[in-house]
């Protein structure tokens, strides 16, 4: 069948790609331009005037990241510090969400007010006791103070709590009759019914974790405990103004982002879309 | 394959504290949704329940919603604590224990089928929790699958099967773990008429292949009396009557269980007089006077019943009439249902209905607006106090 398409409908389709198609260019071109200029020796990122195609093409940027920095160790970092943050969240943001939702104890709703409260304090107020405790129980400089204070993220269980809910109750009294205890109810029942929430929850967290910057900053203070983001500073700022590695540094560290973002976008874009938020 | 008994059970949901507070803030009359009785404990939602049931026996708790019908099922699977009262299964108490101890299996209204899960997973999850080995329950669910005749959906997911599926796969769910006891929650409401029609046959079946105790809660005052070795029908939280699915029809115990069972309505006349005469009792009703049978004198004498104002119950298929100009009743709609004529007609305000078959009568004259001289047979007269509403007559041997 041949589609129809009247003037004025196709002056608005065309309308709509031209608009897609400029903010698409404008969100993408940084990092065209981060990757071209990761191609590029350092002189050449300053030239003037400046050019997406490099002229004299160079992975002089990568080697210096890969060979003259402890790249593998601070990739190493990143994984180890986001990989554990990630799945503890999600489980404790699935247990403790499935708990408020479907069990009735005293003063939960208290508790569950108080932990609402604490998403309205801002970061940067408990930034400094925080870093008191964590010196205090010798963690300064250990990859664990970034984990171990991440544990529990209220946002998780608000998360998880509302997919909760919309289980029916029949599906949890069933399960129960059917002979399972309380936690295998939860892990073979209320976790398959609120995998949207937990896709959507693990790519929050793996990116917040992944692109950190200031919790590293705080905390960590050798070279060899940095994480990536950290590390970026590392050709910039401390040795040398090497533009060129720092591009090739973050073009590397954007990979694993990305691909972790291809893996769950079905879920995410599900989460989203379901929850209704940004 | 159990015994269960209810002895005097109750159930009392306490206020929640932000009632509480609502109640105490605005000190208007609470809203009445139904009759339960509002205590300050909570608001009482079974009470002096008591209920012996045999094994193997199939049990039906009727009643309009609300009736705390859920509820008792409830708690008999262990998903409502019981507040006050006992519950044994198979003569061991077990309000304290956890559903799955009770070797109970339940199919809800809405199947309740794990959405994420096969048909054969969803069939197999119980057994799969007591770790039973796989060939076991390989063979079990073949079985059942076999005998509900699913075998061919066992590799979809729920969100692939039509509404009878579902429930036959929730029925199949139930069925492999070869439960004690078998409750059932409404299972039916939510198919359409016809497959409703078609699962209550296969219910029927499938209890002579099963061969255990059911408790199955319905609205349906047909799947009641098509299911039900014995009926329990029930009331704000009261059982009003329990019986067999005849005695209920016939005897009913008051003037509710009376207008609950039976399709259409029995129709019931207010306000007629119950007097001693010859040795006998006597009925008047529209002004006729109908002496009463010996038997039927006989229990009201028996009761001491003086001269008094009663209610009378006469069933649609009871009612006799014939169209005459100085007739008791005007018709208002003659529904033709087919074998018989349902005739709707006002008296007073109040409607009454007959029915009629169609293939003895003369349906020209039961025309709208025609006037409709009404005979009743003493015997067929259901006759309640009308203080009580108990039945005088509950049962009548012919």
């Amino acid at each position: 069948m041949k589609e129809i398409i009247g003037g004025s409908d196709f002056k608005k389709r065309l309308l709509i790609f031209c608009i897609l198609l400029i903010v698409s260019i404008i969100i993408v071109l940084p990092y065209v331009w981060m990757l071209s200029n990761s191609f590029k020796t350092t002189m050449e990122t300053l030239t003037d005037p400046m050019h997406i195609i490099p002229q004299e093409p160079t992975t002089a940027g990568y080697e210096k990241v890969l060979t003259k920095s402890p790249f593998f160790r601070w990739l190493w970092n990143s994984c180890f510090v986001t990989g554990i943050n990630t799945i503890v969240i999600l489980f404790t943001s699935s247990i403790v969400g499935y708990i408020f939702a479907r069990f009735n104890f005293k003063g939960r709703n208290f508790l569950f007010a108080m932990l609402l409260f604490t998403m309205m304090v801002p970061a940067q107020v408990t930034m400094i006791t925080t870093f008191i405790i964590i010196d205090g129980v010798g963690l300064y400089n250990s990859v664990w103070a970034l984990i171990i204070p991440s544990f529990v993220n209220v946002f998780g269980i608000y998360l998880c709590k509302q997919y909760c809910e919309e289980i029916p109750k029949e599906l949890i009294e069933s399960a129960k009759i059917d002979g399972a205890g309380n936690f295998r109810i939860y892990w073979n029942i209320v976790i398959p019914q609120i995998r949207p929430a937990l896709g959507a929850l693990a790519i929050f967290t793996f990116l917040e974790y992944w692109n950190d910057y200031l919790n590293p900053l705080i905390y960590l203070s050798s070279t060899d405990n940095m994480t990536l983001p950290l590390a970026l500073s590392y050709f910039s700022t401390q040795h040398s103004t090497d533009l060129s590695a720092t591009m090739a540094a973050s073009a590397l560290i954007m990979i694993p982002a990305a691909i972790v973002f291809i893996i769950f976008q079905k879920q995410f874009i599900k989460g989203l879309a379901l929850t209704g938020m940004k | 394959m159990a015994e269960v008994v209810l002895k005097n059970i109750k159930k009392v949901y306490p206020h929640t504290a932000e009632k509480d507070k609502k109640k105490k803030k605005a000190k208007q009359p609470p809203e009445k949704k139904s009759n339960l009785q509002i205590t300050e404990d909570g608001v009482v939602a079974v009470q002096q329940f008591s209920l012996d049931i045999n094994d193997k026996e199939f049990i039906v708790l009727v009643g309009p919603s609300g009736c705390g019908k859920s509820t008792t099922l409830r708690m008999v699977a262990g998903l409502e604590e019981i507040t006050e009262g006992d519950l044994y299964i198979d003569g061991e108490r077990m309000n304290d224990v956890a559903p799955k101890d009770r070797d109970i299996a339940m199919v809800f209204q809405n199947y309740a089928l794990y959405p994420h899960m096969s048909v054969y997973d969803n069939m197999a999850y119980s057994l799969k929790v007591k770790k039973t080995p796989k060939d076991e329950i390989d063979r079990k669910v073949r079985e059942a699958a076999e005998i509900l005749d699913i075998t061919p959906l066992l590799d979809r997911k729920p969100k692939a099967l039509s509404g009878g599926q579902k429930q036959r796969v929730a029925i199949g769910r139930a069925f492999v773990r070869n439960p004690k006891v078998f409750l059932m929650d409404e299972p039916l409401s939510n198919l359409d008429a016809k497959l409703r029609n078609q699962m209550r046959t296969e219910i029927i079946k499938l209890r002579s292949k099963i061969d255990t105790t059911f408790i199955y809660v319905t609205h349906d005052q047909t799947e009641a009396m098509t299911l039900g070795d014995r009926i329990v029908i029930m009331k704000d939280g009261f059982i009003q009557q329990i019986g067999t699915p005849q005695e209920v029809f016939m005897h009913p115990a008051n003037i509710f269980v009376a207008g609950f069972i039976g399709v259409p309505q029995m129709n019931f006349f207010h306000g007629c007089r119950l007097s001693k005469k010859d040795g006998g009792y006597a009925a008047t009703l529209l002004g006729k006077d109908y002496a009463l049978s010996a038997a039927q004198s006989h229990l009201l004498a028996e009761k001491n019943v003086a001269d008094c104002t009663v209610t009378i119950g006469v069933r649609p298929v009871d009612m006799k009439g014939h169209a005459a100009e100085d007739g008791d009743a005007v018709i208002e709609v003659a529904e033709m249902m087919g074998s018989e004529v349902h005739l709707h007609m006002t008296r007073d305000g109040e409607d009454i209905i007959a029915i009629v078959s169609s293939r003895e009568a003369d349906l020209s004259q039961f025309e709208a607006g025609r006037k409709m001289a009404l005979q009743f047979d003493p015997a067929a007269m259901h006759i309640f106090d009308s203080k009580t509403e108990e039945n005088l007559l509950p049962c009548v041997e012919e």
